[in-house]
């Protein structure tokens, strides 16, 4: 088995996360659903940090985020698939 | 100076050694501890100490019937756990042991440490000259101390009790600027059967005072060096468990290997805890699902509720993004407090319960078992809380790197984050990053943190040890008087 280039929690998550260091612009990825133990590949749209999140799906302004197959947020920037998913365009629900 | 004294082994516990005891006792000989001194002053008498031995006794024949039961369930379920096997552990064939140091009341410690304790900001610095005076004692100082009132105070004595009565510690010395608060924390940790004495430093002054109470912890020290360590098994050990400086890797795999530890441990009847009020927000609907009762898990919904309603509804001035989480969490990936709690709730495993929910500091009433504890998410105030709650050995994920220690209690690290590995590897006691490249199941990587605790608990220093971390940081509830 390969090492991913990101994990999935859930197979409803709308988000994965990179595991790996210097994931580039434009880079195809692999990506691991570990619920369901599924391998899918995307690429992703910006360079994206390992830690941080990448969108695997398109999310418009006001639409929850799932990690972990639970709410974490809401969008409030339009995000593209293989998007960098962080505070520019996530925001708690809380607080 | 004012000594306050009290004699190890009083009547009143002594009966209660019985034979659990009995090499406690050999080596631990009343005949051979500190104390026998005609200058102390011993005033009051002991009361029981917590826990006697039969009651002890009888606990554990309780859990290994539980734990058959537990076996024999699981066995006719054989669907059920072959559908989850990759998250559920199997069972190990058998339970580990170690060697620790098994105290008067009952508990066993995993470090020998003599300490000068001071009861307030004023008496660190005598008590900093005491321990450098015999080398091998520790000093703890603090910030606090002083014109606290009502359950501020109530939480500083139970915290400093419960520091001195933890069983890593075998004696202590505490230092107070003034007898009567000094005196207070001396008779809490005498009801353990340790050797402890008071000094205070009226009427004294700093140098009569280092003079008289470094005689006293050299004492202590040459008595506790010579206590031997004794088998014991993990139904004696109490680990404690607190992420720092988290990112999405410790959602990924290493809060979930201290889960997996959690799950594996609640079954050998290891005495637990979790805590981190805070950030459990966003998840806590799920964190009440994770009581053993209702009624349990409804104590825990009111814990949070309070904490929101008086403190952070109270005191905020935004949507705390600037604070939870952390700047460190937010570089390592984490966006929100709802993501961060997910991943820390990952700690507790997949199927272990909590048994009760502890004030902080307050120990365990209810035998083994997971236990949440109403603390800060600020690493060493939760650490300092839990060692003073009782807990001998500290289990802590990083994502980002969290570099905290405790005086009294050995927190190991473990992180997933292959960055922090090759930035800041001396921090890190285990390296549980190969679950992220598919080459380490959470299995192997929760065995491989059973092993490290119990090398832990036979004597390896950790990394925050042997890099000199001892943050004791007391918490505050509001300004002294």
């Amino acid at each position: 088995m390969p090492a991913p280039h990101f994990i999935v929690h859930d197979k409803i998550d709308s988000v994965g996360v990179v595991v790996v260091e210097g994931v580039r612009k434009g880079q195809m990825l692999t990506g691991w659903v570990m619920q369901g133990n599924k391998t899918i590949r995307m690429k992703c749209i910006h360079a994206i940090s390992i830690g941080h999140k990448i969108a695997l799906k398109p999310m418009k302004k006001g639409d929850t985020v799932l990690k972990y197959g639970h709410d974490i947020g809401k969008v409030v920037a339009a995000i593209r698939k293989g998007d960098h998913v962080h505070v520019q365009n996530l925001k708690t629900k809380r607080w | 100076m004012v000594k306050i004294a009290k004699k190890p082994g009083a009547k009143s516990t002594k009966a209660k050694q019985a034979k659990r005891h009995k090499a406690a006792r050999r080596t631990a000989n009343p005949a051979k501890r500190p104390g026998g001194n005609s200058d102390r002053l011993t005033k009051v008498t002991r009361r029981a100490p917590v826990k006697s031995p039969r009651r002890a006794k009888t606990d554990r024949r309780t859990k290994a019937a539980k734990f058959t039961k537990t076996a024999k369930a699981a066995k006719t379920t054989k669907a059920a756990v072959h559908r989850t096997a990759r998250t559920t552990r199997r069972a190990r064939a058998k339970k580990p042991t170690f060697m620790g140091w098994l105290r008067k009341n009952g508990r066993v410690g995993i470090r020998n440490h003599v300490i000068i304790l001071p009861l307030d900001d004023l008496s660190n610095a005598a008590s900093e000259a005491v321990a450098n005076n015999i080398k091998g004692t520790m000093a703890i100082p603090h910030s606090y101390g002083r014109l606290q009132f009502g359950e501020d105070l109530e939480l500083h004595f139970r915290t400093l009790i419960g520091t001195g009565a933890n069983p890593n510690v075998a004696a202590v010395v505490v230092i107070g600027i003034e007898p009567k608060w000094t005196g207070r924390v001396v008779d809490g940790i005498a009801k353990t059967g340790k050797p402890v004495i008071g000094f205070a430093i009226e009427k004294h002054g700093d140098i009569q005072t280092v003079a008289s109470a470094s005689r006293k912890a050299k004492e202590y020290l040459q008595w506790a060096s010579e206590l031997e360590r004794q088998k014991c098994g993990v139904g004696d050990l109490w680990v404690s468990v607190k992420c720092g400086e988290s990112d999405t890797t410790s959602g990924l795999a290493s809060n979930p290997t201290v889960g997996n530890f959690i799950d594996q441990m609640d079954g050998w009847g290891a005495t637990t805890c979790f805590g981190e009020t805070s950030e459990i927000t966003g998840a806590e609907v799920n964190c009440v699902e994770r009581g053993k009762t209702k009624k349990i898990g409804q104590k825990f919904l009111k814990t949070w509720q309070a904490y929101m309603d008086d403190v952070i509804e109270r005191f905020k001035t935004d949507d705390l993004s600037d604070s939870q989480p952390t700047k460190g969490n937010i570089e390592g990936g984490l966006t929100t407090i709802e993501e961060k709690a997910f991943g820390n709730l990952e700690k507790i495993g997949k199927k272990t319960t909590y048994i009760d929910v502890l004030g902080p500091a307050e120990a365990p009433r209810k035998g083994p078992g997971l236990y949440f504890m109403d603390t800060s998410s600020a690493a060493a105030e939760c650490v300092t809380l839990q060692a003073a709650a009782g807990f001998v050995v500290h289990l802590f994920p990083t994502g980002q790197g969290n570099i905290v220690g405790n005086p009294i209690e050995p927190v190991i690290k473990l992180t997933a984050n292959p960055r922090t590995v090759r930035t800041m590897g001396e921090h890190v006691d285990l390296d549980v990053s190969g679950i992220l490249r598919r080459e380490m199941t959470l299995n192997k990587a929760g065995d491989a943190l059973i092993d490290m605790t119990i090398r832990t608990c036979n004597g390896r220093l950790t990394a925050t040890e042997a890099l000199g971390h001892r943050e004791f940081v007391l918490t505050k509830l509001y300004r002294s008087a």
